[in-house]
């Protein structure tokens, strides 16, 4: 009995350990393979690259010989919404500027401005009012350039409701996605005269709007590139055609002057001190600016390039979030990714003079001057210029994007 | 002898199919009363889409125009996030048997420790996922620097040791005095004890926690790539899929179909284990 059991039991353990031998082949990358055995070969090897890291920094001005890693950390998944800067790392605009960037996707719980304030990544895409909530928190960061010119946020409604106006909106069940991203609306409410709490009825929305179109709540919120374009590749279940512009009506925030300064390249405001990193950010601006404005002018490259990249959205989805994302960036009139000290007010005034539910302003005082800088973003211009790129994008035109069923 | 048992194994899968049928004609007949009498859920085909539907949501392409199919991409995935649930599921079972082992031969360290390992389940796991991707983001070990893959593989391992250290130390603490006290009399060293008595005898505690760890091991897996956002793992296509909801209702029920199905057999393959650990032992009831 004691044999048999102790069999058993050594059997259990080989079997574990094979298991985890398995696993561990599997798991770890193809090129590190038969680590254990090159453990103090690969040991050398790193603190060989570390030192020539150190001195492609220092003199990467002269030349290229070594490109300078750079992570960027984006707010969710692979699509349109950075179509730049995917556009910038496949097309060789990085490379050209002596980088090699590594773009790293959001979920669900990843906030890009804590992962840059903790040093997870060198460059980070994050709206201008949850960073400046951020910023007020501790995370010391810097907008460098300012790539959405205007706010993408629309609340939509059914064209029978009569909502056109925030002062429509009074009586109705309105829908947003709360955790900051509901400001403008609060704003919007407040400055037409109604109060939050008791003139209408929030509810907190769903990320997809099937609310809406069940008629659950009276007007959605809805991102111009994506939300909206839901909506118009589902059928109407009334006359088997997909929904159209027609059905609905929209309250674009811009138009009522409490819009907020959206997607922005956001730096370590500790690092900006260091003439390398300066440099880097500087190299980083310019070349995601170049991948941008590559995007204006090549919408349908730019799509096709984010489904290489692992996007799970249709083709037409894609296409229509890369032209959307387009209007909300050009025309730039002071050059794509300057701040206009207008709308950054207009940003800080809504972010400290509107209270959400919870009696709470998204920043208390308005930031200091190290809170953006238009530095890099003008070099960039100039240099984009010198290259005989319209950085302004004056004359821009988007196209024209048929929504299919479902996106495809 | 064999054909019996070949008897049992069609009978108890049979019934495992009159399970999942019986749950699939539920659900139409919720889908059917809702639409005779109002019923405080939605029942119409957009919240409740109709099983045939999600059946041939299955064979769809993922993307217009891509040769792989809906199906084939769930699979895939399942099958990544299978890999990494079993990774974590044995970092964890080794930490949690060392854990219970030193809990068991020092009584200091069940009293210091356990208090540790239960708190360390009471924190929210969405809590806890950003922090050990934000931490995994500045360590590398040498050559192979650390990616939110690893830190889904973490935290799955985490959820996964306590409900082994737990079980396995109740196991380790089973033999009774009288075989405890015919080892002493032996004049067994502690390590002799560890593997000829308690080790053996905590195989009918373990087998059950290790269910349970696997168990945590994939939800821990799907919960942290949904949070984290990992490429190439159910839960990232779980979100993927949602986002299309308002079009494609039916689509998103694919997805989750791959994480049961990765549940069942990540479950299926510990039962297997536990089959073969416990063939030699007496079934209950017929001992």
């Amino acid at each position: 009995m004691r044999v048999t059991a102790r069999s058993r039991f050594t059997r259990v353990v080989g079997i574990a350990a094979v298991a985890a031998l398995a696993l561990s082949a599997c798991s770890s990358d193809s090129d590190s393979t038969d680590a254990a055995t090159e453990t103090a070969a690969a040991a050398e090897e790193t603190a060989a690259e570390e030192t020539a890291t150190e001195t492609a920094t220092d003199e990467t001005a002269a030349a290229c010989t070594e490109l300078t890693p750079v992570s960027l950390q984006l707010q969710w998944f692979v699509q349109a919404q950075f179509g730049g800067y995917y556009a910038a790392k496949d097309l060789g605009f990085y490379e050209e500027q002596c980088l090699d960037v590594t773009i790293l996707e959001g979920g669900v719980d990843i906030v890009p401005q804590t992962v840059l304030a903790q040093g997870g990544a060198d460059f980070a895409i994050a709206w201008v009012p949850k960073a400046l909530s951020s910023r007020e928190q501790g995370a010391l960061i810097t907008n460098v350039a300012q790539v959405y010119q205007r706010s993408g946020t629309l609340q939509v409604s059914w064209a029978d409701s009569g909502i056109t106006t925030p002062e429509d909106l009074a009586g109705k069940k309105v829908g947003n996605w709360g955790f900051g991203n509901e400001y403008e609306l609060f704003a919007g409410i407040s400055g037409a005269g109604l109060d939050a709490s008791g003139d209408l009825e929030l509810v907190q929305q769903q990320f997809d709007m099937q609310a809406l179109l069940s008629r659950d709540i009276d007007a959605a919120q809805a991102m111009t590139y994506n939300e909206y374009a839901q909506v118009l590749e589902a059928v109407n279940p009334e006359t088997g055609e997909l929904y159209q512009p027609e059905d609905f009506n929209v309250i674009n925030w811009n138009d009522f002057g409490v819009a907020m300064y959206q997607d922005a390249i956001w730096a370590s405001q500790e690092r900006l001190s260091d003439p390398a990193y300066q440099d880097t950010t500087q190299r980083f601006v310019t070349a995601s600016l170049k991948g941008w404005i590559h995007c204006r002018d090549n919408a349908q490259q730019c799509a096709d390039i984010i489904t290489a990249n692992g996007s799970k959205l249709g083709a037409s989805h894609q296409l229509w979030m890369m032209n959307e994302v387009n209007k909300l960036i050009w025309p730039s009139p002071s050059g794509i990714g300057v701040i206009d000290p207008v709308l950054w007010d207009q940003t800080v005034a809504v972010a400290t003079g509107t209270k959400n539910l919870d009696g709470i302003a998204i920043v208390s005082a308005a930031p200091d001057a190290e809170s953006y800088t238009n530095q890099y973003a003008e070099a960039a211009d100039a240099a984009l210029t010198a290259e005989g790129l319209n950085v302004t994008g004056d004359g821009y035109a988007p196209i024209e994007v048929t929504l299919n069923e479902g996106g495809n | 002898m064999k054909t019996t048992r070949l008897r049992r194994i069609t009978i108890s899968s049979l019934w495992a199919l009159a399970g999942v049928a019986l749950v699939l004609i539920m659900w139409e007949l919720v889908k059917f009363i809702g639409s005779l009498i109002e019923l405080p859920l939605k029942t119409d085909d957009t919240s409740m889409p109709h099983v045939w539907s999600m059946v041939s949501a299955f064979g769809n392409p993922e993307v217009r125009g891509s040769d792989t199919s809906v199906l084939e991409a769930v699979l895939s995935a399942a099958a990544y996030s299978l890999l990494i649930a079993f990774g974590g599921f044995i970092i964890g079972v080794s930490v949690g048997l060392l854990l219970a082992i030193i809990m068991q031969r020092f009584y200091f360290f069940e009293r210091g420790l356990l208090p540790f390992v239960i708190a360390s389940q009471t924190v929210p796991l969405i809590a806890l996922a950003p922090l050990i991707v934000g931490l995994g983001n500045r360590v590398s070990f040498g050559p192979v620097s650390w990616t939110t893959t690893y830190s889904v593989m973490f935290i799955a391992a985490y959820l996964a040791f306590f409900p082994l250290s737990v079980g396995a130390l109740r196991g380790l603490q089973a033999p009774r005095p009288t075989s405890l006290e015919l080892m002493r009399s032996y004049a067994a060293t502690p390590k002799q004890v560890l593997w000829k008595l308690r080790f053996p005898s905590s195989i009918p505690y373990l087998v059950p926690a290790l269910k349970v760890s696997i168990a945590a091991a994939v939800v821990g897996t799907v919960v942290a790539e949904i949070s984290t956002g990992v490429k190439g793992g159910i839960g990232r296509l779980i979100i993927e899929y949602a986002r299309e909801t308002t079009s494609q209702p039916a689509k998103v029920y694919v997805a989750v179909f791959g994480a049961i199905l990765l549940g069942l057999v990540a479950t299926a393959l510990v039962t297997a284990l536990d089959m073969y650990l416990t063939r030699n032992l007496p079934k209950e009831g017929k001992a």
